[in-house]
């Protein structure tokens, strides 16, 4: 094989233009490409959100109207989590990392992989095009209302039915590559941690989507071909939909969170020079988050009538999920124990994650007890929990990967003074956007709702004046990202994982030679590294 | 990926199109066999899912109203049914002999064992066609009631996966008259054969269970 062309020149220079972006089979460029099209997403949904929170400055309407408020949530909702969240880290990072943290050419089936980076755009042009007539209904798309609507439900149902192809699809491509394409040496027991996360994410990809592409077809059917499945006037059910979509639905929360995880585990110990603590119980962890995940979907209907017993197993379920997650933050806090931790912005944005997500997870488990979820479910406190799991998790996780392997995507440093102001202003936004709105739930307002009680106005404000920090911060960060200063060298961070091992941004075909790995992933602070 | 490449001519004018190159893989065709084959194997449990989800709502309806399936398969032809079952079952062994005959590059008994699958499956459509539109005269429709859904739910779904097996063995028996496979390269007459005995599984399932309860 002569290959020699493909490492002269590094994966951004190898070809110009349109074309060599838009066929390419190089997982880097589709990693680039995706992490491209979720920003975009990202964006998009989030201006949603800033409309949502400006309308809430005050009771009564302040800028749009009863519809438009709920097309802008239903917008927000469907276009975060299947636009960008779903695929989000591990379309993007995943593919990015995988063959070069496993010492591969490339992923397993790189045409697929080609394929599926078509149908996710094709999938997301599906579900935009339903902006001619825009959903009203949220984005878990609930029956009835989904039935009787006016507005594009099928058009949209059947956007992330498409979408649910390009998850399946990378999710295969990720775990038949990591079965079959470690380098010699790189035994199960030595893969970095964001493989493990990787390799459990792609699992539920596989298992969980087609159970949601099922229930969207036959979504769909209801409101095409008069099916009964969900319609109590045919002897169908309702609830059943709800039970069919969480049964995708909550695994897909564990989609959206295990790449962060796996993005924690590799950050912390390059910066604490210490191998990471708990190895084994951090990657099986992973594992054991994806199989319980399958068995909690019904914590989301507490309050839908269903037997007592089950609302007591899924409950019980539901708290044992904290177990495994406490397990991955208990190891990464005793990784920086003794550890000379540098405080990178990747750091900060990790040790957010460590923070924000451990109260996002907490306050999960006060939602999964079934006598306070009574009194918390469809209030403020869901939206301020999802949303410290969601951002204060899987986004801070995405910014830190964003940072860390920035020199390594683009040859090039960014400005780390300007890049910690950023943190700091979406670290303070964060938590003055949501924390209120636990406090908010607490007493009582309903989440989705257009209007509100007087005496909910004053934190409603703080909570949209936190989006305006927010904002600042986002526009910071960017501004950040798009000057790089200077150009970074093959580790600047001095890891030693696989990656690093090659020259900044790494050649199209990443390893000349196929490495034989000897040691651990995360051999700081030995003799190892000395050498490196 | 014939077409892939007829759906990329209709999306883009032809010099927009890459150049035609048989690429070099990056891998050893060992590992790429074996991949291609737990490729295929995970796929088809996400297929397994997504009627997985059809079975569990059969079986929570089935327990809620049970006189009403036992009504519904009743009025459903048995015999139609049971040829179809017959059909597929045999199709999927003539599918089975195809994939050994091309390890012993016994191509000719390929092509003809990869024309009756097709055939076979080209009969079953015709069965159901048949089957629908009798039901659909008589005024039964996917929301006549709850087992009429899943009757028509199922199979429809079940349907298009046999249109999608005989495109792919259409596909697959195109390239065995360029020339394409050999006893050393057979992964793609392996794989759609395996996808091919999925469809018909997945009828064995569907058959009893609508055509003979009551």
């Amino acid at each position: 094989m002569s290959h020699s062309h493909s490492f002269d020149k590094h994966y951004l220079e190898d070809g110009k233009g349109f074309k060599s972006w838009f066929f390419t089979h190089d997982h880097k460029r589709l990693g680039v490409m995706y992490l491209w099209a979720i920003g975009i997403f990202f964006v998009l949904a989030a201006i949603a959100s800033f409309l949502i929170r400006f309308e809430h400055l005050s009771p009564g309407q302040t800028i749009v109207s009863a519809q438009t408020y709920n097309v802008l949530f239903t917008l927000h909702g469907a276009v975060m989590v299947f636009l960008f969240i779903v695929p989000g880290v591990a379309a993007s990072f995943g593919n990015f990392l995988i063959p070069l943290m496993i010492g591969a050419r490339d992923v397993i089936f790189p045409k697929l992989n080609l394929y599926s980076f078509w149908i996710y755009c094709a999938g997301s042009l599906i579900l935009l095009l339903s902006l001619a007539a825009p959903v009203d209904t949220g984005w878990t798309f609930y029956t009835p209302y989904s039935i009787d609507t006016g507005t594009n439900v099928i058009l949209v149902t059947f956007g992330v039915f498409v979408l649910g192809f390009s998850s399946i699809l990378t999710g295969i491509n990720f775990i038949v590559s990591m079965h079959k394409l470690r380098a010699p040496g790189l035994t199960w027991d030595r893969l970095p941690l964001f493989c493990w996360a990787a390799y459990a994410t792609s699992l539920l990809q596989v298992l969980a989507t087609p159970v949601v592409g099922i229930t969207l077809l036959l979504l769909i059917g209801e409101r095409y071909f008069g099916l009964g499945f969900f319609d109590p006037a045919k002897g169908g059910d309702p609830v059943l939909f709800q039970h069919f979509f969480w049964f995708y639905s909550h695994p897909a929360v564990y989609i959206m969170i295990l790449p962060a995880m796996g993005i924690i585990s590799e950050v912390i110990p390059v910066f604490s020079r210490k191998p990471i603590f708990g190895y084994k119980a951090i990657a099986y962890s992973s594992l054991a988050i994806a199989l319980i995940s399958f068995l909690v979907w019904g914590h989301h209907m507490f309050t839908s009538g269903q037997s007592k017993l089950i609302n007591i197993i899924f409950s019980v379920i539901t708290f044992a999920v904290a177990v495994p997650t406490a397990i991955k933050v208990f190891n990464w806090l005793w990784t920086m124990y003794k550890g000379s931790v540098e405080l990178s912005t990747a750091m900060l944005y990790s040790l957010a994650f460590i923070f924000l997500f451990t109260i996002g997870g907490l306050t999960g488990l006060f939602l999964g007890a079934l006598a306070a979820d009574i009194h918390l479910h469809d209030t403020y406190f869901v939206v301020a929990h999802m949303h410290y799991v969601m951002i204060g998790g899987t986004v801070f996780g995405l910014f830190s990967a964003i940072h860390f392997w920035y020199p390594k995507m683009w040859g090039k440093m960014f400005d780390e003074f300007k890049a910690k102001i950023a943190f700091t202003l979406i670290f303070i936004g964060f938590n003055v956007v949501f924390f209120p709105q636990f406090i908010l739930g607490t007493q009582g307002m309903p989440r989705r709702y257009f209007n509100y009680a007087p005496e909910f106005e004053s934190l409603h404000q703080l909570s949209t004046y936190g989006t305006w920090i927010l904002g600042v911060g986002f526009i910071l960060m960017l501004y950040t990202l798009f000057k790089p200063v200077g150009v970074a060298d093959s580790n600047p961070y001095r890891s030693v994982s696989l990656e690093w091992s090659m020259p900044s941004p790494p050649p199209t075909l990443n390893f000349e030679e196929i490495p034989t790995v000897t040691t651990s992933t995360y051999d700081y602070g030995t003799k190892v590294e000395q050498e490196a | 990926m014939q077409i892939m490449k007829f759906i990329k001519s209709l999306a883009y004018p032809s010099e927009m199109l890459p150049p035609i190159v048989e690429e070099e893989s990056h891998f050893d065709p060992e590992t790429e066999h074996s991949a291609a084959k737990l490729g295929m194997w995970l796929f088809l449990a996400t297929e397994l899912l997504l009627f997985g989800g059809l079975f569990a709502a059969y079986a929570i309806f089935r327990a809620k109203y049970p006189t009403m399936f036992a009504e519904g398969s009743a009025s459903l032809d048995v015999v139609l049914g049971t040829v179809n079952t017959v059909i597929l079952i045999f199709s999927s062994w003539t599918v089975a002999v195809a994939v050994s005959a091309i390890q012993e590059n016994k191509i000719k008994l390929v092509q003809v064992m990869l024309w009756i699958t097709i055939i076979c499956a080209a009969i079953f459509g015709i069965n159901k066609y048949f089957e629908y539109s009798y039901k659909l005269s008589n005024g039964i429709t996917p929301g006549t009631d709850i087992f009429y859904s899943i009757y028509f739910a199922a199979t429809g779904v079940h349907m298009l996966h046999v249109f999608i097996g005989m495109a792919v063995l259409g596909v697959i028996l195109k390239k065995t008259y360029e020339g394409r496979y050999s006893k050393e390269n057979f992964t793609a007459i392996e794989i759609g054969g395996l996808y091919w005995h999925l469809v018909d599984l997945i009828w064995i399932y569907l058959f009893p269970l609508l055509y003979l309860v009551g």
